[in-house]
């Protein structure tokens, strides 16, 4: 009987200490998982000064939709700074949605701008800027996947016995909450420019 | 989450080549430790003053050899492997095309939660791809020039998230394993046939008689079954490499398609790369199984069928497309990626 305890209680010290470690790796992970969404939000937001002055001077009569970018994209740095997965990913993720949708409106006004996108600069600054938006898209899939998993196993039995003790928390996912900002707005390539 | 469905087919994808991987090993087993037991047997009859096989000494020293040569491929196999295809690795981006690709392949890193690898471009006009190096922090991706003026950009970051799959599941280490073992078994195949025909009969027909007459029926009947193993283990062994290369094949594509959520672009890019007819010729056969379509351009890998399905590195490429788009079409209909099953 002694020993029955004794195995027992071996089971149970083992177990409590692997899953510690798991709930612990599986957090250490979806940090690091957000902190690479944040290298690539910052990336997106130093690229866009650079490219409203590229474009700036040749088209001063679109200054609406410049000044929108702008707007959004220093909403998106004030969220960012206050932003981490137990707190404000969804303000976040709002905002970046914000910021893109300003940022393809001008992608629209660009296209519009035949001379504007013959000369280079503007040709390297639009794939950067694809490249960008790509990176902010895989870090958050990334992170969403990762973070899944974090919360699916801090819940599920017995792992939930655990969680108290390694200070699991149910993080936030990057998800947009309205359907007006789900919508990818539609951006017609083929349009032609108005004469 | 909406793509639990294709991790789950991962897990199962790599359930069945994990079996594969250990139906292999222990046909190796059975050709050292098997011709131990053998001797063993065969010697355990003998007077006190013969020699007595006690020792599992050809199952050591295979094993040893096998352990060796993969360590070594490990450390030095994808500079040889670059080498041999006379690439230039791509430090500092100087045009658009060669901006997009690091870009592509910084992005697939991101995707893949991998350190980024260094990148490789293979100066040959065929379409092709390959991922090398068995340390997946240190890995390196090679395109061809082909492949670049070929594609566009979401086929590019396809191809690309492809040999990023075969660096994040650790095929690079598997295969290299997979070719040393085979390497080690067809050496000891040639050596057995070669005793065999030199003079080996005569002194293996002298110790037989040493063994009592039961033991000495079971002792014939493993020979018998261990030669035959030695002699058709050439071909076995590299069957079951190719079985589980194919295997690793849909897994990456499925691996691929998880990075980008986008198999659709894989298919197109699968395609163009079969319309490209011409063999590879940078690329040598040794690294066949690493690229993202058989550089050879074998007419095996069109066809299904079960000469095809034995021979090639690569499942059929008609299958494999198929099976990308049957992914692309329900991840547009239900937003779940989903992997058809094998």
């Amino acid at each position: 009987m002694q020993w029955f305890l004794l195995i027992l209680l071996i089971v149970i010290v083992a177990f409590v200490i692997s899953a510690y470690n798991r709930l612990i790796a599986m957090k250490g992970q979806t940090l690091n998982a957000w902190k690479q969404i944040d290298v690539q939000l910052k990336r997106r937001h130093d690229l866009i000064p650079n490219l409203v002055n590229a474009v700036k001077g040749a088209m001063d009569f679109e200054k609406e939709t410049l000044e929108a970018v702008i707007q959004a994209r220093n909403q998106a740095v004030k969220i960012q700074a206050n932003a981490s997965p137990t707190g404000g990913v969804q303000a976040l993720a709002g905002a970046e949605a914000a910021l893109g949708a300003a940022l393809s409106r001008l992608n629209v006004v660009v296209e519009r701008y035949p001379d504007l996108k013959a000369t280079g600069n503007i040709g390297q600054l639009q794939e950067e800027l694809t490249s960008t938006e790509n990176r902010v898209a895989f870090s958050r899939q990334l992170y969403n996947d990762t973070a899944t998993d974090y919360n699916v196993k801090q819940q599920q039995f017995p792992w939930n016995l655990v969680a108290g003790l390694a200070k699991a928390e149910v993080v936030e996912l990057w998800e947009i909450e309205e359907a007006s900002e789900r919508e990818v707005p539609n951006v017609d390539l083929s349009m032609k420019p108005k004469a | 989450m909406s793509s639990t469905n294709l991790f789950e087919q991962q897990r199962l994808n790599r359930r069945r080549s994990a079996i594969l991987v250990a139906g292999f090993v222990l046909f190796f087993a059975w050709l050292g430790f098997g011709a131990d037991y053998i001797l063993y047997l065969q010697t355990a009859g003998g007077p006190p003053t013969h020699y007595h096989h006690t020792f599992p000494l050809v199952g050591l020293a295979l094993t040893v050899l096998a352990v060796g040569m993969t360590g070594f491929a490990w450390r030095s196999g994808a500079k040889q492997v670059l080498s041999a295809t006379g690439a230039w690795e791509l430090v500092n981006a100087s045009t658009p095309e060669e901006r997009q690709l690091v870009n592509v392949v910084e992005e697939m890193a991101i995707a893949s939660g991998i350190p980024k690898p260094r990148i490789w471009i293979v100066p040959d006009d065929d379409p092709n791809a390959f991922a090398t190096g068995s340390d997946p922090k240190a890995a390196h991706i090679a395109v061809t020039r082909g492949l670049l003026t070929t594609l566009n950009r979401d086929e590019l970051q396809a191809v690309v998230a492809h040999e990023m799959a075969h660096v994040r599941n650790l095929d690079v280490r598997l295969m290299t394993l997979l070719a040393a073992l085979v390497g080690v078994i067809a050496l000891l195949s040639d050596v057995t046939r070669r005793w065999l025909w030199f003079g080996g009969g005569r002194r293996s027909s002298g110790g037989k008689k040493g063994g009592g007459g039961g033991a000495n029926a079971l002792v014939l009947v493993l020979i018998v079954v261990w030669l035959i193993s030695v002699i058709l283990a050439p071909i076995v062994s590299r069957m079951l490499a190719l079985a589980v290369s194919r295997k690793r094949e849909y897994l990456a594509d499925a691996t691929g398609a998880q990075f980008t959520r986008n198999p659709g672009a894989l298919a197109s890019a699968l395609e163009k790369i079969e319309g490209a007819v011409a063999p590879t010729k940078s690329i040598r056969h040794g690294s066949a199984h690493l690229c993202i379509a058989d550089p050879l351009g074998r007419r095996v890998s069109i066809k299904e069928g079960f000469v095809a399905d034995l021979l090639a590195t690569h499942p059929p490429m008609a299958r494999r497309i198929a099976r990308l788009k049957q992914m692309a079409y329900q991840y547009e209909k239900t937003g779940e990626l989903v992997e058809p099953a094998l």
